[in-house]
């Protein structure tokens, strides 16, 4: 298991036009499997465009108090990016004047920015619909600093996200870290006592599962069926909605495909696996990702690979709805990831 | 010609199959497709026996197959194994079923 990000192991792999030269060469290169460019052109899905702005995504930092073996923000305690005050106060005003119905905080630990709370509580009051925040759960039982998240959680009306690879304990540990799977249950069940993910309860509790190996996720209604049995049946645990979520070959993720000689066959599978119909409704379509240092992308992956958005407004503070809106977003052959099966997104399936 | 038997690509190919008979082709795939559907059985309890039975046929092209296919629908690995059990129960089972006729043969026989 690892403990260090590659950033700091110095890997080759850090360096994002690394991995997007991997990403362009070998056998979509050669033609033996078609770059996404030209697979969504076979249905006239190209260039892709950017429709009207509901999910407003931004991430606080790439500090993690886990180092998990699939983490595309090759996050890690020893990451030390993270969003300012300053950046805070730009995304805010932003948020206030967005129509996007969704706004919703990631990392890293977002939990770990020390102006975290501050943010959450300026951003509940601008009304958005629905404000996720997506954390990692072992972060609540990590100190006891982080203990009162789910109250604080509960008092600012925000919809809990949360990771979750497996209701067992061997494939858990296996991908997020030896102890990850009793802290989580630890914390779900925290957060079930205040009401959060309970029948009927307002507070939404969402898990997110993401194959622990090079496969795809299963079909989301039934893994939701089977996490649902067996979390209630052992822990007493209770949930909402459970997305599944495809790992994209970027990253530590990568990293692990390239070291583990599946790279290949994980790259068939994805193509083997495309979608149209997922085409039209990839997360980039409706989602703006903000770095941790205010730069816009199309998405969290895009900014793993510093990819940044085609349009005249590249930073937070000179954001501007409608010249976004009608952008083509940027693509490489990650983005088979989202398009393979019934699709995938922050949001789970798209098709 | 190739120097094996089995070559893990040909998997990809399954479906070629059709070209030389597309009428007997489409009417298999259309009835595998149904098989593995959710019934009074979920596609999970069917990917498992799917599983042992590959075993039992030793179809490398179907266990490479049906183990992925376990991991995607989250069956732990626990599971597989106890299912490959099952199959080799009866498997051996059938041998030694067979120890019947065998007796019986010799008691017929000896004086």
């Amino acid at each position: 298991m690892a403990t260090k990000s590659l950033h700091k192991r110095e890997s080759d792999l850090a360096n994002s036009n690394r991995q997007l030269e991997i990403l362009s060469n070998g056998i979509f290169q050669n033609g033996e499997l078609p770059t996404f460019k030209n697979k969504i052109a076979e249905t006239n899905q190209f260039p892709l465009k950017a429709k009207k702005l509901e999910i407003l995504q931004i991430n606080v930092g790439y500090m993690c108090n886990q180092v998990c073996e699939h983490c595309h923000v090759d996050a890690g305690p020893d990451r030390k990016e993270i969003m300012t005050r300053e950046t805070m106060q730009q995304c805010l005003d932003v948020i206030k004047n967005t129509g996007a119905h969704t706004l919703d905080l990631t990392g890293g630990a977002p939990e770990m920015n020390p102006n975290f709370r501050w943010f959450v509580e300026e951003a509940s009051k601008a009304g958005i619909k629905d404000f996720i925040v997506r954390s990692n759960l072992t972060i609540i039982r990590a100190n006891k600093k982080y203990y009162d998240l789910p109250e604080f959680f509960k008092k600012h009306n925000v919809h809990v996200v949360s990771s979750m690879p497996h209701w067992t304990r061997g494939k858990t540990d296996k991908q997020r870290g030896d102890g990850v799977f009793d802290k989580s249950i630890k914390a779900l069940q925290e957060l079930n006592a205040v009401g959060y993910g309970m029948p009927e309860s307002n507070l939404r509790l969402d898990l997110v599962y993401n194959p622990s190996g090079a496969f795809l996720p299963g079909d989301q209604a039934s893994m939701e069926k089977d996490f649902k049995k067996a979390l209630k049946e052992d822990f007493n645990i209770r949930f909402h909605n459970l997305f599944a979520i495809t790992n994209l070959p970027i990253s530590r993720f990568l990293d692990y495909l390239i070291a583990s000689e599946n790279y290949e066959d994980y790259m068939y599978s994805l193509v083997e696996a495309y979608n149209p119909a997922a085409v039209g409704n990839v997360m980039c379509t409706n989602t703006l990702s903000v770095s941790w240092d205010g730069y816009l992308f199309d998405c969290d992956f895009n900014q793993m690979l510093e990819l940044p958005v085609n349009s005249k407004v590249k930073h937070i503070s000179e954001y501007n709805e409608a010249q976004l809106e009608g952008r083509n977003i940027v693509i490489s052959q990650h983005c088979y990831g989202c398009t393979a099966g019934a699709g995938s997104s922050c949001q789970g399936v798209v098709a | 010609m190739q120097k094996t038997y089995y070559d893990p690509a040909d998997l990809k190919k399954f479906g070629k199959i059709s070209e030389w008979n597309q009428e007997l082709g489409d009417k298999f795939f259309e009835y595998y497709g149904k098989v593995f559907e959710e019934g009074a059985l979920t596609a999970r309890e069917k990917s498992l026996i799917a599983l042992a039975v590959s075993h039992t046929e030793q179809c490398p092209y179907c266990i490479d197959a049906y183990t992925k296919d376990g991991l995607q629908r989250g069956i732990t690995k626990e599971e597989m194994m106890e299912a490959l059990h099952v199959g080799a129960a009866i498997k051996s089972g059938a041998t030694l079923v067979h120890g019947v006729q065998m007796m019986n043969k010799v008691n017929k026989l000896e004086m």
